[in-house]
C-alpha cells in the first residue's frame, strides 16, 4: 500500500472504552496508524479498527482515560504502523511501544517496517535443522530448541517460568554463530520487570539484547502492539542482519486477555471463553513468524511463555497455542513444590523439531538415544511411583526399585540447576548417562549396545536380553 | 479482465478488517470477483443490497480507505486447471508459490507474471476430425513428469462434432489442441470454485482406499469416494497420520490443502514428497501431488477458499477417470474463517459464534467427494479426508460435532494414547466405519473370504481387553481368571504387534494388506495358542513370561510387502510357546 501522507482531524465525535470515533474523516485507511494530541498536550497512538465512509473508529493503545472529545486533534498518517528497524535496537530498553525507557534517544534505523509483517512464504522456508542451547539441561539435554522452532513453556501461576524464560534468554547460544536476544513482556509487575532488566544486563551490555516491557499498569491495549514490534524488530536482525535471533515473549495469556478486552469493546461476537473467535489466527500471525529462509542467513527462533489460568492446559490459550506450535515445554507444580529448578515435567514436555536439530551432527552422536532412553526409564519410574503409592515399596521387585533410585537422580543430578548456571551440553549429557547408569544394563534396550559397551566395560550384552515391552497403553 | 474500466469505477465505502462495502454497479453478480484499491487486492461478493456489496477480502486490507476504487471481474472465483497443477505448490487463491517472493505481499502488484509460463508437454491426440464427441469426452492425452497422464477432454457443456486436433507434438498448457463444435479447447481450463463439475452420475463406493496404515486398512478402512474425519486434540498426530495417508494410499492423484496449518510442517511435506519414491510407480510422490498451502499466518479468508480450490481441483482430475484423494488439514480453521467472517457481517450467531449455516457449508464440502461415472464414460472418484481440530479437545464442540453427522468414517485420535507413544493415537473405541461392511463383501467377493473375520476377531480382542482393563487397573491382573489373563495379553499383542505402526521406519512406514493380513494371522495364532495352553492348566503367569517379543518386533523386521516373513516371526514366538508346554506338562 502507499503511503497518503499525513492528515489531521478534529471531530471526534465518541469516546467508548479504549475506543474513539473520528467523523468527517476521507482517505482514511483501515488499520493505519494515528497519533492523538491531547488538549494538554500529551499525546496518544492508536490503530483504525474500521472505516466505514467518513467515520473512523480509532482503537487508542493507551486508553481514553482522561481524554475529552473536545479538545482532541487527530492525526492519521497515512499507513499502517511502520518501526524504523536495524542494529540500532541491540542494547535497548523500551516500553511495549518501543519507545524508549532506558534514558536514551529514541531509535532509529536505516529502513522502516510495517510491524503487521507479511507471512513468509512456505516455499521459501528452510526446514529447522541446528539447535539452539539454552544452557539449562532439561530444555537442552531432552527438549531441544532448534533455531527457526515456536516452542512455548506452559506454567501456571507461582511458578518460576519468567526465571526460566530470563535465564535462557540471558544463556542461549547458537553455536558461536551471531546470536541476538528479544525480549517482550506483556503485563509484567514493576519486581518482575525490573528483575528481568537486572537478569538480562549483560546481555544487554554485550549488544546482543533488545528489551520492550509493558508492565501490567501500562495501557492494556498497548500489549497488542507489543509482540509484534518485537517480531518485526528481531525478523530485520535475522533475514536482513544475518543473526540467529530468540524471541522471548511472556506473558501471552496476558496478551490474549487484551486482545479479549478489544474485542469486547468493539461489540464482536465472542467465542470460547469469551475470546474472540480469531485468537487461532491472530497467535499464528505472531508465532508464525518464527522460521529460517532458504538462502538467507539468520533464523527467528520464539519462546512464548504462557500461564495457564488455574494450571488448566484445555483453557484456550494455551490450547490454541498447542495447535499452533512445534511442542510445548511443561512446568510442574509438583516438582517445584519439591525445591527442583526448573520444575520441568519431562514427560509433558515435547520438541517436535528435536529430531531435526539434535544427535549426530548437529550435537552429540548419542543425544537422541540418551533421550530416548532416559525419556522412557521416567515413563516406566512414574508407573512404579504409583504402584509404590498403592502397595508399599515392600511389594517392588529389585527392578522396580531401582526405577525410584533413577527418578530421584533424575530430579536432583540431571535438572536441578541454579538459575544463573551455564551448563554446557557436555555436562548435560554426562548427567544423563550417570542417571541412566544407575539402572542395570539389562534395563537400557533402547541404547545401541557398542554405546552401552563403551560405557560399561566388562559388563558384556546379557545374553538375548528381552526386548524391553513398552508400558501398557491402557 | 477490466470489464467497467470505461464507466466511472465503484467506489470503497468501508473496510473492517477483511468485511470491504463497495458501492453497487450494473453487472456486479453474486460470487463475482472485485479488485480492491489500487493494489488489486482480491475480493469475493458475499451479499449485494441497498445499493451497497458486500465483499469478502482474501488479502490484508491494511491501507484500504473509502473512496479507493474497487474493480469488479465481472466472473466469480474461478480455479485455473491445468497440467502444472501436478507437482505444484499453491496458496488458497491457487496463485503458485514458487514464482512468489519470501514474502508474500498482499495484492496482484506482488504476483505479477504468476499466471505466465508453464512447461510444454508432449501431446497424443485420441480423436480425429469429424468424430464425434460428448461433453466431458477424451481427445487426447499430455505426458507429464510422473505417472498420471493429464487427459484433455471436451468441455463439460460442450460436446459434438471434433472441427480441428492437433498433431502428435510438444504444446504448452494454454495453446488449443482442439476445436469441437466451434469451441477452441486448451489443456488448461478455468472453473468456478463453488460449482461442482458435473458428472453423468453417481456410482456405489465399495473399493478399499488403501492406505497402507495397518488400523485403517483393517479396521476402519474407508471406500474410494467415501469421505472421512479425522479429529484430534494437538499432539495426536493428526497431521502424521494423513501426511501418512497422502504418502502411501493407492490413489492417483493426491490433493494436499494445508489450511491453516503450520508453516515449518508444510516446508516438511514439500521437502518430503520431493525426496520420496512412490512405491507403485517408482515416480516421485510430488508428481502425483498438487499441494495447496495456506498456513495459519496466511490471510485467513483465504482458507475459506481454499477448501473449495482443493475440491475443485480433485474434480478436475477425477473427470480424466483417476481416483483422487482430497485431504484437508484442518477443516476446522476454515470453519473459523467462516465464523470470522460471519460475525463481521452482523450475522446472527449460532453455537459458540459460528453462523448457523456451519452444518450446510460442512455438508456441502464432504458432498463434493464420491465414485462416479464421469461426462466422458469413465469411472473417477474422489476420496475426501479432512482433519478437525477440536478446541480443548472437546468432542462435542460444533465444528466435530456437525461433521460426524455427514462422514462415512471417523478416525478419532486419542491423546491417551499419542501420550503412549502408541502411533497413529486411532482409538477404536471412538472411531467408525461405515464402509466396511460393503468392503468386506468386496473382499469376500474377490477371493479374500476371511477379511470381514479378521477384523471382526480383532475388534473383539480389542473390545474385550479394554472391558478388563478397568477392571485391571483396580485390582491388579493377578486376581483376574487365568482366560481373562490371557485377554489381557492378546489386547496388548494387538496393539503392539498390529495397530502400532512407526511413521519413520523404513519397512513400516507403509504396510501391503498382505502383510496386514500376515501380521494379524500371526497375532491371532498366538493368542489362540496361549488360550490352549492355559485351558491345559498352564498357570496365566508362566505364559504372560514368555517372551513373545518376536511378535512385536515382526513389523519392522520384515519388508512392507513381506507377508511370508512375518510366518517365521510367528513361529519363534509359537515355539516359545511350545517350550512352555513342555516344560509344565
Amino acid at each position: 500500500m502507499t503511503a497518503r501522507g499525513e492528515v489531521e482531524y478534529t471531530g471526534v465525535r465518541a469516546l467508548h472504552g479504549p475506543l474513539a470515533v473520528v467523523e468527517g474523516v476521507s482517505g482514511v485507511g483501515w488499520d493505519e496508524f494515528v497519533r492523538i494530541a491531547l488538549a494538554d498536550g500529551g499525546t496518544r497512538h492508536g490503530l483504525v479498527l474500521e472505516v466505514d465512509r467518513d467515520i473512523a473508529v480509532v482503537q487508542v493503545l493507551e486508553g481514553t482515560a482522561g481524554m475529552d472529545p473536545a479538545g482532541l486533534r487527530v492525526v492519521f498518517s497515512g499507513e499502517p504502523l511502520r518501526i524504523p528497524v536495524g542494529a540500532g535496537w541491540l542494547g535497548r530498553v523500551c516500553n511495549g511501544r518501543g519507545e524508549p525507557i532506558d534514558g536514551g534517544p529514541p531509535v532509529f534505523g536505516s529502513r522502516r517496517a510495517p510491524v503487521s509483517g507479511d507471512p513468509v512464504n512456505p516455499v521459501r522456508r528452510e526446514p529447522p535443522s541446528e539447535p539452539v542451547l539454552t544452557g539449562v539441561g532439561a530444555v537442552d539435554g531432552l527438549t531441544t530448541l532448534v533455531r527457526g522452532q515456536k516452542l512455548p513453556v506452559f506454567s501456571a501461576a507461582g511458578l518460576p517460568h519468567l526465571e526460566l524464560a530470563a535465564q535462557i534468554a540471558a544463556q542461549a547460544t547458537a553455536g558461536g554463530e551471531a546470536f541476538s536476544v528479544v525480549f517482550a513482556g506483556m503485563g509484567l509487575t514493576h519486581p518482575d520487570a525490573a528483575f528481568v532488566r537486572g537478569a538480562l544486563e549483560e546481555r544487554s551490555a554485550a549488544g546482543e539484547l533488545v528489551v520492550l516491557l509493558n508492565t501490567a499498569d501500562d495501557p492494556v491495549i498497548e500489549r497488542v502492539l507489543t509482540p509484534r514490534v518485537a517480531l518485526t524488530v528481531a525478523e530485520d536482525l535475522a533475514f536482513s542482519g544475518g543473526r540467529h535471533v530468540l524471541v522471548v515473549m511472556t506473558d501471552m495469556t496476558s496478551y490474549a486477555e487484551a486482545l479479549r478486552e478489544v474485542s469486547a469493546a468493539r461489540g464482536e461476537v465472542p467465542a470460547r471463553r469469551a475470546y474472540p473467535g480469531y485468537l487461532y489466527s491472530d497467535l499464528a500471525s505472531l508465532y508464525e513468524r518464527c522460521g529460517r529462509i532458504r538462502g538467507r542467513p539468520g533464523s527467528v527462533t520464539v519462546l512464548p511463555v504462557l500461564t495457564m489460568p488455574a494450571g488448566d492446559i484445555t483453557h484456550p490459550v494455551p490450547d490454541l497455542t498447542g495447535y499452533i506450535t512445534e511442542g510445548q515445554i511443561v512446568l510442574s507444580g509438583e516438582a517445584h513444590a519439591r525445591g527442583i529448578y526448573p520444575p520441568v515435567d519431562p514427560l509433558a514436555s515435547l520438541s517436535r523439531l528435536m529430531r531435526k536439530g539434535a544427535g549426530p551432527g548437529h550435537t552429540r552422536a548419542d543425544h537422541l538415544d540418551v533421550a530416548a532412553q532416559l525419556l522412557a526409564a521416567i515413563a516406566r519410574a512414574r508407573e512404579v511411583r504409583e504402584l509404590a503409592d498403592l502397595m508399599g515399596h515392600a511389594g517392588l521387585s529389585a527392578a522396580d526399585r531401582r526405577y525410584l533410585d533413577l527418578d530421584a537422580a533424575f530430579l536432583e543430578r540431571f535438572v536441578d540447576q541454579r538459575p544463573d548456571e551455564l551448563r554446557p551440553l557436555e555436562d548435560t549429557l554426562e548427567r544423563a548417562w550417570e542417571v541412566l547408569l544407575t539402572l542395570p544394563r539389562g534395563q537400557l534396550a533402547m541404547l545401541p549396545a557398542a554405546l552401552l559397551d563403551a560405557r560399561l566395560p566388562g559388563s558384556p550384552a546379557p545374553e538375548a536380553a528381552p526386548a524391553e515391552v513398552p508400558a501398557d497403553p491402557a | 479482465m477490466d470489464t467497467v474500466s470505461t464507466r466511472a469505477l465503484p467506489r470503497v465505502l468501508r473496510v473492517a478488517g477483511p468485511l470491504v462495502e463497495v458501492e453497487y454497479a450494473d453487472g456486479v453478480a453474486m460470487h463475482d470477483l472485485v479488485a480492491l484499491g489500487e493494489a488489486g487486492l482480491t475480493g469475493e461478493v458475499v451479499a449485494i443490497g441497498g445499493g451497497v456489496v458486500t465483499v469478502q477480502g482474501y488479502e490484508y486490507t491494511g491501507g484500504l480507505a473509502p473512496g479507493d476504487p474497487a474493480r469488479p471481474q465481472g466472473h466469480p472465483l474461478s480455479a485455473r486447471l491445468g497440467p502444472d497443477l501436478l507437482g505444484g505448490i499453491f496458496d488458497g487463491l491457487l496463485r503458485p508459490l514458487d514464482r512468489a517472493g519470501d514474502w508474500l505481499v498482499p495484492g496482484s502488484a506482488g504476483r505479477a507474471g504468476a499466471d505466465s509460463g508453464g512447461l510444454s508437454r508432449p501431446f497424443t491426440p485420441s480423436v480425429r476430425v469429424g468424430e464425434t464427441v460428448t461433453g466431458g469426452g477424451l481427445l487426447g492425452e499430455l505426458a507429464t513428469a510422473g505417472p498420471v497422464r493429464v487427459r484433455v477432454t471436451a468441455p463439460p457443456d460442450g460436446g459434438g462434432a471434433v472441427e480441428w486436433i492437433a498433431p502428435e507434438g510438444t504444446y504448452p498448457p494454454d495453446a488449443v489442441v482442439a476445436r469441437v463444435a466451434g469451441t477452441e479447447v486448451r489443456p488448461t481450463t478455468s472453473w468456478p470454485v463453488r460449482r461442482p463439475r458435473p458428472a453423468r452420475g453417481r456410482v456405489d463406493a465399495h473399493d478399499a482406499l488403501r492406505t497402507g496404515q495397518r488400523v485403517v486398512d483393517l479396521l476402519f478402512p474407508v471406500a474410494r469416494g467415501g469421505t472421512v474425519a479425522v479429529p484430534g486434540g494437538f499432539g495426536t498426530g493428526k497431521t502424521m497420520l494423513l501426511q501418512q495417508i497422502a504418502k502411501w494410499c493407492d490413489a492417483d492423484v493426491i490433493v494436499y490443502v494445508g489450511c491453516g496449518e503450520r508453516g515449518n510442517e508444510m516446508a516438511d511435506v514439500i521437502d518430503e514428497f520431493s525426496r520420496l519414491t512412490d512405491p507403485r510407480t517408482g515416480g516421485r510422490l510430488a508428481e502425483r501431488t498438487v499441494t495447496i498451502a495456506n498456513t495459519s499466518n496466511m490471510p485467513m479468508m483465504a482458507r475459506e477458499a481454499s477448501v473449495h480450490m482443493g475440491a475443485t481441483v480433485a474434480e478436475y482430475f477425477r473427470d480424466m477417470g483417476y481416483d483422487v484423494v482430497l485431504i484437508a488439514d484442518s477443516t476446522s480453521r476454515w470453519a473459523e474463517a467462516l465464523r470470522e467472517f460471519g460475525s463481521r457481517t452482523g450475522a446472527l450467531p449460532a453455537e459458540e459464534g459460528y453462523p448457523a449455516g456451519l452444518a450446510s457449508e460442512i455438508a456441502a464440502f464432504y458432498e463434493r467427494s464420491g465414485a462416479v461415472t464421469t461426462l466422458g464414460g469413465r469411472r473417477g472418484s474422489i476420496t475426501v479426508i479432512g482433519a478437525v481440530s477440536p478446541p480443548g479437545g472437546d468432542l462435542t464442540e460444533p465444528v466435530t460435532a456437525q461433521t460426524e453427522r455427514f462422514v462415512r468414517c471417523l478416525w478419532s485420535l486419542d491423546r491417551e494414547l499419542a501420550y503412549a507413544r502408541h502411533y497413529p493415537a486411532l482409538s477404536w473405541a471412538g472411531s467408525f466405519s461405515r464402509d466396511a461392511a460393503r468392503i468386506g463383501a468386496r473382499h469376500a467377493a474377490a477371493g479374500d473370504p476371511q477379511w470381514a473375520g479378521r477384523r471382526a476377531r480383532i475388534a473383539d480382542l480389542l473390545a474385550e481387553a479394554d472391558r478388563l482393563a478397568d477392571l485391571v487397573d483396580l485390582i491388579g491382573v493377578a486376581a483376574l481368571p487365568a482366560r481373562e489373563r490371557i485377554s489381557v495379553l492378546a489386547g496388548r499383542l494387538v496393539r503392539e504387534a498390529v495397530l502400532q505402526q512407526s511413521a519413520l521406519s523404513e519397512h513400516d512406514a507403509y504396510c501391503a494388506a498382505e502383510k496386514t493380513a500376515a501380521l494379524v494371522d500371526a497375532v491371532l495364532a498366538v493368542v489362540d495358542r496361549c488360550r490352549e495352553l492355559v485351558d491345559s492348566g498352564v498357570p496365566a503367569e508362566v505364559v504372560e513370561d514368555v517372551d513373545l517379543s518376536p511378535l512385536l518386533r515382526a513389523r519392522e523386521e520384515v519388508g512392507p510387502d513381506d507377508a511370508a516373513g512375518v510366518a517365521a516371526f510367528r513361529d519363534a514366538a509359537l515355539s516359545r510357546l511350545a517350550r512352555v508346554a513342555e516344560r509344565t506338562a
